[in-house]
């Protein structure tokens, strides 16, 4: 995957999306989250930026953003819309997942084509009724006869499902296979019936609209990625999520700081020569936004070094990466929740109201949720356990 | 009890697989016999103990617990050589 021939084409776009954010996702995003509703004017103008093909090399017609630019992207949308910045983050590790590991397919590099053309938008089924949050685990398996296939699913948790237009959905690679021998399988609209199964109105994030649903699809078996998800989700679905989610929080972070600094300044400014009390916890606060930044940008960076050989590939697969990248998503989680809380004790009851400008009701809220999707206490006790045999040396 | 012997009753107690691991062919993917992630951890801790050996950190990645001949090779590795 070749990133942007230029670094000043990249900075454009990233410019583009900026001022996208701030003339119609930002707008809406109120109203999105009152409703609990699609942020469907947020991924009209994205697609409108051909920004849906940001992960899809440019061989097929794709953006071929590296995740360090996707990453970037995901920041500059998270500063006006969490909801949106999630979905377009979300869509992102799918079509990451099919590019890098559907490349020998003759079927996967047709749909990311296809994908690019028309900015398709996928969602992710790896969540499963009765399996908690181990996504590394199945009890729905791929059923195959000849050429055709067909998969049945009760997922608990399925964003922006309805609104796809494709899934890609994990399962056990046949019905003998045992629970964490499974295969990744994209199920093409008209291929799949989706059956509410559950709400989503949450304190947060509600514009992901994340409701439970049982699929069942009927599909050509060419459709089943051959790679085994094991592998699809160590060298690139974990990584490249932790990636883009952090990224998105990171984007709420920022726009809590600078509101924050907005209104430090103007209390400033009403008396020169007095530091308000804001002005220390803003320093703290800000120096948390630098410590979640950094570890952001060394996370993603390494990763794209390592994905670039085979040596860096056997170290995506170790154990010692498995906590590092774990690390990432649960530091993330915890600063942007800490980082906006900060900010609103900072701008006081202006920010307790909900009508004014230095509101910060709605990023508190979509930032509580980032420590919940996976648990970070499910990711903490995995990580004690890899713990016991990793000697960091 | 020959190295492959141990290694077979190491599975058999921990690594949680779907099959009888006395039956296994050494080639065999351990995954794919139904090893997890937690399991793959239980059974280096089993294989550190009853070998006396510590893995170090460049050999703790999947390929090296993929089967009972991978597993044979990285001991045989740490202990200096075959018993």
């Amino acid at each position: 995957m070749t990133p942007l021939s230029t670094s000043e084409e990249f900075r454009a776009l990233r410019e583009r999306v900026q001022a996208v954010g701030v003339e119609v996702i930002r707008p809406a995003a109120a109203d999105v989250d009152r409703r609990s509703r699609f942020p469907e004017e947020a991924i009209a103008a994205l697609r409108k930026e051909r920004v849906l093909g940001a992960a899809i090399p440019k061989t097929l017609g794709g953006l071929g953003l590296s995740l360090e630019q996707v990453s970037a992207l995901c920041t500059a949308i998270g500063q006006h819309c969490a909801a949106s910045a999630m979905i377009f983050a979300m869509h992102s590790i799918q079509v990451a997942c099919m590019a890098r590991h559907g490349a020998e397919s003759p079927f996967f590099r047709a749909y990311l084509t296809e994908c690019a053309e028309k900015q398709l938008l996928i969602a992710s089924v790896t969540s499963e009724v009765g399996v908690g949050g181990d996504m590394r685990s199945s009890i729905a398996c791929v059923r195959r006869e000849g050429p055709r296939a067909q998969v049945e699913k009760a997922a608990s948790v399925v964003s922006y499902g309805e609104h796809a237009d494709a899934l890609l959905l994990t399962a056990r690679r046949g019905p003998d296979a045992p629970a964490n021998d499974q295969a990744l399988v994209l199920l093409r609209k008209g291929e799949y019936t989706l059956t509410k199964t559950s709400s989503w109105d949450t304190l947060g994030m509600r514009g992901t609209c994340s409701p439970g649903f049982q699929i069942a699809a009927e599909f050509a078996a060419t459709q089943i990625l051959e790679v085994p998800f094991a592998a699809i989700a160590s060298l690139t679905m974990v990584p490249y999520s932790h990636g883009v989610w952090s990224s998105a929080w990171l984007g709420i972070a920022s726009d809590a700081v600078a509101r924050a600094r907005q209104f430090v300044r103007a209390e400033a400014r009403k008396r020169p020569g007095v530091t308000p009390f804001g002005a220390t916890r803003l320093a703290h606060a800000a120096n948390l936004h630098q410590t979640m930044r950094m570890q952001i940008h060394d996370a993603v960076k390494e990763y794209e070094a390592l994905s670039a050989s085979a040596e860096g590939e056997a170290v995506l697969s170790s154990i010692g990466y498995a906590i590092k990248i774990n690390n990432l998503k649960i530091t993330s989680s915890t600063l942007v929740a800490q980082i906006v809380s900060e900010c609103l004790t900072i701008c006081g009851m202006a920010a307790y109201a909900n009508e004014s400008k230095f509101s910060m009701g709605r990023q508190l809220r979509d930032a509580l949720g980032a420590a919940l999707m996976i648990a970070n206490d499910r990711i903490n006790a995995t990580n004690a356990t890899l713990l016991l045999v990793h000697k960091d040396e | 009890m020959t190295t492959t012997e141990q290694i077979r009753s190491i599975l058999q107690k921990h690594a949680r697989l779907a099959v009888d691991a006395s039956s296994l062919p050494e080639e065999a993917d351990l995954y794919e016999a139904g090893m997890n992630s937690h399991a793959s951890v239980a059974l280096m801790l089993a294989l550190e103990g009853a070998f006396d050996i510590e893995f170090p950190d460049r050999m703790l990645n999947r390929s090296v617990f993929q089967s009972i001949a991978a597993i044979r090779a990285a001991v045989e590795e740490l202990s200096g050589g075959a018993s």
